[in-house]
C-alpha cells in the first residue's frame, strides 16, 4: 500500500485541465486510488460471473473471451429496461454545471471525474456502438471503440463516484451519474471486474445476515454487550429481544451501529430509547443488516440482500418496521423496496403505539425511520429529556447524502438536534454544503476499503473542509449524522482533516438527554466521557 | 491538430461550407431547391426524427421513482414545507408538473448553481478553504438566449400567416419598443446573438469547458449564431424583398409553394441554415429540449413510501430465506438462547 501523503501535501491539487484530450488520454490507475479486486471467494458466493484471481495493477485483467459482446449486449439491454440511462445518454449538453459539484473532482481535479466527462467515459462507447453518428464520425462525434483500456478507465472512474446525486441537483435536465454508475458497475460486474470491500461485504450479508459476517450468536454477543454497557453507564437494563416472533415492531439497523465505535454509542441509544418507551419490538438475525452494498454494485443484488427485511417481518409476524440511522439504507428502502416486493399485505399501516401518530407517509412501505418516529415523540412530549447533558458538546450536522438527495429527510433530525441540545449548541456549516447540496463522506458506495486512502481522504475534502470552518468558527467539536458509513468512515476523515472532531449518531443525542425516572446519577455520556460540570469529579476519580 | 482545435474547427468550417453551398446554389439558380424542397424535406425529418426519438425513449419503461429529493419530504403533518419545498420535492403529480414547469420555463436548477474555487493558503496548505458561492451568470445566459429564440420563432409567424395574428404584432412591438434606428430593431434578436456569444466565449475560455467541449456543442452555436447573424444583416443592412420573402413563406405555409423571383441571397442562406438546424435537431443534443420532459429525476413525485410504483420487468431474485441461516447455526443458536424454527 501507497504510504498516505499528509494533509499540507494532499491539497496540493492541480486543476489544469491535460493538454491531451480526454477520448486519447489513457487513464493511469494510482495506487491509493482504486480498491483491489475482488476475491473469487466472495464472487463464487453470489454466483457472480467470472471468478479469478486478478490484480488492478496487471496489464491483462483475464477478462473472459466474449468480454466486449458481453458488454455491449448488457448496455443495449440495459438501455431498454431504463429510461434513465437512454435519456441521460442522449440529452448532455456539456453546459458543465455538474463540474465542480462532483467532491472527487474538487478533491482531485482530475477532469475525468467531472461527473459530465464520467458520464461521456460510457456516452463515448455508447454512441460508436448505438448511434449513427459516433459510427460514422467516431473521434469527432465523441465515440471511440471499446477496448480493454476502456474497461479499465470505467472501472476507475466508476469507482471514484459515491452515487451522492450532487451533480444531478445542480444538473437542468436532472442527469443522474448516480444511476449511470451503478449501471456501468453491473456491465463491469458482466465481465467479472469487482472490487473486494463491497463484494466482500455483499457476500457476507447474503451468506450470514450482514456485511460484516457475523453469525447469529455473535450477533446476539454484541448487542447484549451493547445492553451491558448501557446498565453499567446508566444503571437501566435495556433489553435487546432477537428474533422474537409477534413483537409489534421489527427494527432494522445497518452493521455498522452494532459493530464498531462510533456508531454503538448510537445503537446504544436506540435501546435506551426503547427501554423508556417500553416498546414492544425484536431485531433479527437474518435481517441483521439494514445497509445495502449490493445496491452499490447492481439494482439486482440490491434486490437479493433488501429481501430479508420483509422476509423476516413476515415470519416474526410483526405489525411493521422501524429502520435506524442509515444513509443509503433509507435511500434504497424509499426509491426501490416497495417497487421491489410490493404490494405488502403481511404488515400493517406503521402507527406509533406510544403517541398513536400513524405514519401516512409510509402505508404502502410499511417502514418508518427512526428520526420520523423520535421527532414524533417529541412532539407529543412523551420525552423528558435534559439538553444540559449535552452541553459538553458543539454540534453540527451533515445530511448524508442518500437521506438528503435520495429522499428528502432534512427536518426531523434538526428538530430532534434542537431538543436535546442546549441553546446556541448547534451550527449549520454554510449553506451551500448542507441539505440538497450536502457534501459526501467520499467513502460511500463501497469504497470504504484501506488500501484507497489517498481518494478517500481527497474525496471527503470538501465536507471536512465545511466541518473545519465551523470547528475553527464556533469550536464545534462534534459532527452529528443519521447514517452509519459516516459514522464508519468520517472519523478517519476528521482524523485526518480535522482532528478533534468526533461523530455522532442522533440517537446517542437523544439518549444522552433521556431522563429516566430510576436512573443512578449521571455524571459521563454513552462514552464515558465527564458530562459538563462533572470534569473535576472525573479526574479526581482518575488520581485515586 | 489538437482536441479543442479539432472539435471547433470542424464545425466552424462546416457551418461556413453550409453558407457557401446555400450561396453557390442561389448562383446555380437553384431556389426552388433552397426555397422549397429543402425547407419541406427539414420540416419532416425534423418532425419525424423528433416522433421517432420521442417513442424510443418511451419505449423504454422507467423502472424506478427516483426523483433528485431537493427539499424535505412530506412526512410528519407538523412538519413544514413552504411552496419552494413543495415544488422541489414534489409530494404528488400535481406538485411534479409544477416542478416540472419551474424547471422548463426558468431553469430551476440552473438557478441553483454555485461555484467552487480552493482558496490556497501559502503557509499552511492544509487550511486552504474551498469556498462555494453563488453563480448565475450561466444561468442568466441560458435563459436570455432560450427566451430570446422562443420570441424571434414566434415574431416569424408574421411572414407565414395572412392576416398576421394580433398578438404576433403585439409581441412584435413590445420587443421593438425602444426605437433608436429605422427600421425598428428588435432586442430579442440582438439579445439572442449576444447570449449565444457569451455561451460560445464561456465553452472557449473556461479551462474545463473547453476540456469536454465537443464538435456536437460548437456546431449548434455556430450554426444558431450563423441565422441570428444573417437575419440581423438581412433586416438592418442588406435589405431583402420582405413582400417576395412573405410570399414564399405563405405558399410553403399553405402547401402552395411559389418561388418569387428578387430575393437576395442572403435570405437563401439565412434559409438553408434553418433547414439545416431543424433537420440536425433530432439527431443532436438540442434533443435536450423534449427529453427534459422525459427526465425521471425530475417529473416524478417522492411518493415512493406511500404511493406504489410498479417496475413492468420486476422479476424475482435468488436470495437465502431464513432457515437457511438456522440451518447452518441452529445448535449455536439454541446455545445463545435465540428461539428457533425447529428443534432439530
Amino acid at each position: 500500500m501507497a504510504k498516505l501523503p499528509t494533509p499540507a501535501e494532499l491539497i496540493q491539487i492541480n486543476y489544469q485541465m491535460p493538454s491531451k484530450g480526454w477520448l486519447d488520454l489513457k487513464a493511469e490507475l494510482r495506487p491509493g486510488y482504486y480498491v483491489n479486486a475482488a476475491a473469487p471467494k466472495w464472487m463464487q458466493m453470489i454466483d457472480y460471473p467470472f471468478p479469478r484471481s486478478w490484480n488492478v495493477a496487471d496489464e491483462d485483467w483475464q477478462l473472459p473471451e466474449d468480454w466486449k459482446e458481453r458488454v455491449l449486449q448488457g448496455m443495449e439491454d440495459r438501455l431498454q429496461r431504463f429510461r434513465s440511462l437512454k435519456l441521460f445518454f442522449d440529452i448532455c449538453v456539456r453546459c458543465g454545471a455538474c463540474a465542480d459539484k462532483c467532491h472527487f473532482f474538487l478533491g482531485t481535479g482530475d477532469p475525468k471525474n467531472m461527473p459530465v466527462l464520467r458520464a461521456e467515459l460510457l456516452r463515448s462507447v455508447y454512441r460508436r456502438y448505438f448511434k449513427t453518428a459516433g459510427k460514422l464520425l467516431g473521434e469527432l462525434a465523441g465515440a471511440r471503440d471499446l477496448t480493454d483500456d476502456v474497461i479499465k478507465e470505467w472501472f476507475y472512474y466508476l469507482y471514484q463516484c459515491t452515487i451522492c446525486r450532487r451533480c444531478s441537483v445542480f444538473c437542468p435536465y436532472g442527469i443522474d451519474m448516480a444511476e449511470m454508475t451503478i449501471l456501468g458497475r453491473e456491465l463491469l460486474s458482466s465481465v467479472g471486474i469487482n472490487i473486494d470491500w463491497a463484494l466482500a461485504s455483499v457476500a457476507q450479508c447474503y451468506d450470514k445476515g450482514s456485511h460484516i459476517g457475523a453469525t447469529p450468536q455473535a450477533f446476539k454477543d454484541m448487542v447484549d454487550f451493547l445492553a451491558e454497557e448501557n446498565e453499567r453507564i446508566t444503571g437501566i437494563t435495556t433489553p435487546c429481544p432477537v428474533n422474537k416472533k409477534g413483537a409489534e415492531i421489527l427494527f432494522v439497523v445497518p452493521s455498522g451501529d452494532y459493530f464498531a465505535d462510533p456508531g454503538s454509542y448510537t445503537f446504544m441509544g436506540y435501546l435506551l430509547l426503547f427501554k423508556y418507551l417500553d416498546l414492544d419490538f425484536t431485531m433479527s438475525t437474518y435481517a441483521a443488516e439494514g445497509g445495502n452494498f449490493g445496491w452499490f454494485i447492481s439494482h439486482e443484488m440490491g434486490k437479493r440482500l433488501n429481501a430479508k427485511i420483509y422476509e423476516e417481518a413476515k415470519r416474526l409476524k410483526v405489525k411493521w418496521i422501524l429502520g435506524g440511522e442509515c444513509g443509503h439504507m433509507w435511500r434504497v428502502c424509499n426509491q426501490y423496496m416497495p417497487t421491489w416486493w410490493g404490494p405488502i399485505d403481511f404488515l400493517e399501516e406503521p402507527v406509533s403505539p406510544i403517541t398513536g401518530t400513524k405514519f401516512e407517509n409510509a402505508t404502502v412501505h410499511k417502514m418508518v425511520h427512526i428520526s420520523e418516529f423520535t421527532a414524533d415523540l417529541f412532539k407529543h412530549g412523551k420525552l423528558k429529556v435534559d439538553p444540559q447533558r449535552n452541553a459538553h458538546i458543539k454540534l453540527t450536522f451533515h445530511d448524508s447524502c442518500n437521506t438528503a438527495r435520495g429522499m428528502g429527510i432534512f427536518e426531523e433530525p434538526r428538530y430532534i438536534i434542537n431538543q436535546v441540545m442546549p441553546e446556541g449548541h448547534f451550527f449549520e456549516m454554510p449553506p451551500n454544503t448542507i441539505r440538497e447540496k450536502t457534501f459526501c463522506c467520499g467513502s460511500s458506495s463501497g469504497i470504504n476499503a484501506n488500501e484507497n486512502m489517498d481518494i478517500r481522504m481527497l474525496g471527503g475534502l470538501p465536507r471536512a473542509n465545511a466541518v473545519k470552518y465551523v470547528h475553527e468558527k464556533y469550536g464545534v467539536n462534534h459532527l452529528g449524522c443519521i447514517c452509519a458509513l459516516d459514522r464508519a468512515t468520517l472519523p478517519t476523515l476528521m482524523q485526518y482533516w480535522v482532528p478533534e472532531m468526533e461523530i455522532t449518531g442522533i440517537t446517542e443525542l437523544v439518549a444522552n438527554a433521556l431522563v429516566f425516572e430510576d436512573e443512578i446519577e449521571r455524571t459521563t455520556d454513552l462514552r464515558d466521557r465527564p458530562l459538563a460540570g462533572f470534569e473535576e469529579a472525573d479526574e479526581e476519580e482518575g488520581a485515586e | 491538430m489538437d482536441f479543442f482545435k479539432r472539435h471547433f474547427l470542424v464545425p466552424l468550417i462546416a457551418v461556413l461550407g453550409l453558407i457557401a453551398i446555400a450561396y453557390l446554389g442561389v448562383a446555380a439558380n437553384l431556389q426552388f431547391v433552397f426555397g422549397v424542397v429543402i425547407p419541406y424535406l427539414a420540416v419532416l425529418i425534423f418532425f419525424e426524427g423528433l416522433i421517432y426519438r420521442a417513442i424510443s425513449w418511451a419505449r423504454s419503461p422507467v423502472p424506478f421513482k427516483i426523483p433528485s429529493t431537493c427539499a424535505q419530504v412530506k412526512s410528519l403533518p407538523w412538519i413544514k414545507r413552504d411552496l419552494a419545498d413543495k415544488l422541489d420535492n414534489p409530494e404528488n403529480k400535481w406538485w411534479a408538473m409544477g416542478r416540472m414547469a419551474l424547471e422548463i420555463l426558468a431553469f430551476r436548477s440552473l438557478f441553483r448553481n454555485t461555484r467552487t474555487t480552493l482558496l490556497r493558503h501559502q503557509e499552511k496548505p492544509e487550511d486552504s478553504r474551498l469556498i462555494h458561492w453563488s453563480y448565475k451568470w450561466l444561468w442568466l445566459g441560458a435563459l436570455a438566449f432560450h427566451y430570446a429564440f422562443l420570441i424571434v420563432i414566434l415574431r416569424h409567424i408574421r411572414f407565414f400567416t395572412q392576416p398576421v395574428p394580433h398578438w404576433v404584432t403585439a409581441l412584435a412591438e413590445v420587443d421593438g419598443f425602444v426605437q433608436f434606428y429605422i427600421p425598428t430593431v428588435y432586442i430579442t434578436g440582438v439579445l439572442m446573438v449576444v447570449a449565444l456569444l457569451y455561451l460560445l466565449a464561456r465553452r472557449i475560455y473556461t479551462p474545463t469547458l473547453r476540456y469536454i467541449s465537443l464538435a456536437a456543442d460548437y456546431f449548434p452555436l455556430l450554426l444558431i449564431i450563423s441565422i441570428g447573424i444573417t437575419g440581423i444583416l438581412m433586416r438592418y443592412f442588406y435589405k431583402v424583398d420582405i413582400a417576395a420573402v412573405k410570399q414564399l413563406a405563405v405558399g410553403l405555409a399553405t402547401l402552395k409553394p411559389v418561388v418569387p423571383a428578387g430575393i437576395g441571397s442572403i435570405f437563401y442562406v439565412h434559409l438553408f441554415l434553418v433547414c439545416v438546424l431543424f433537420a440536425y435537431f433530432p439527431f443532436s443534443k438540442l434533443m435536450h429540449a423534449p427529453g427534459v420532459f422525459f427526465s425521471p429525476t425530475r417529473n416524478l413525485p417522492g411518493d415512493n413510501r406511500w404511493n406504489l410504483h410498479v417496475n413492468p420487468w420486476n422479476y424475482p431474485v435468488k436470495f437465502h430465506d431464513y432457515m437457511h441461516q438456522e440451518d447452518e447455526y441452529r445448535e449455536a443458536m439454541i446455545e445463545a438462547g435465540l428461539p428457533v424454527e425447529k428443534e432439530k
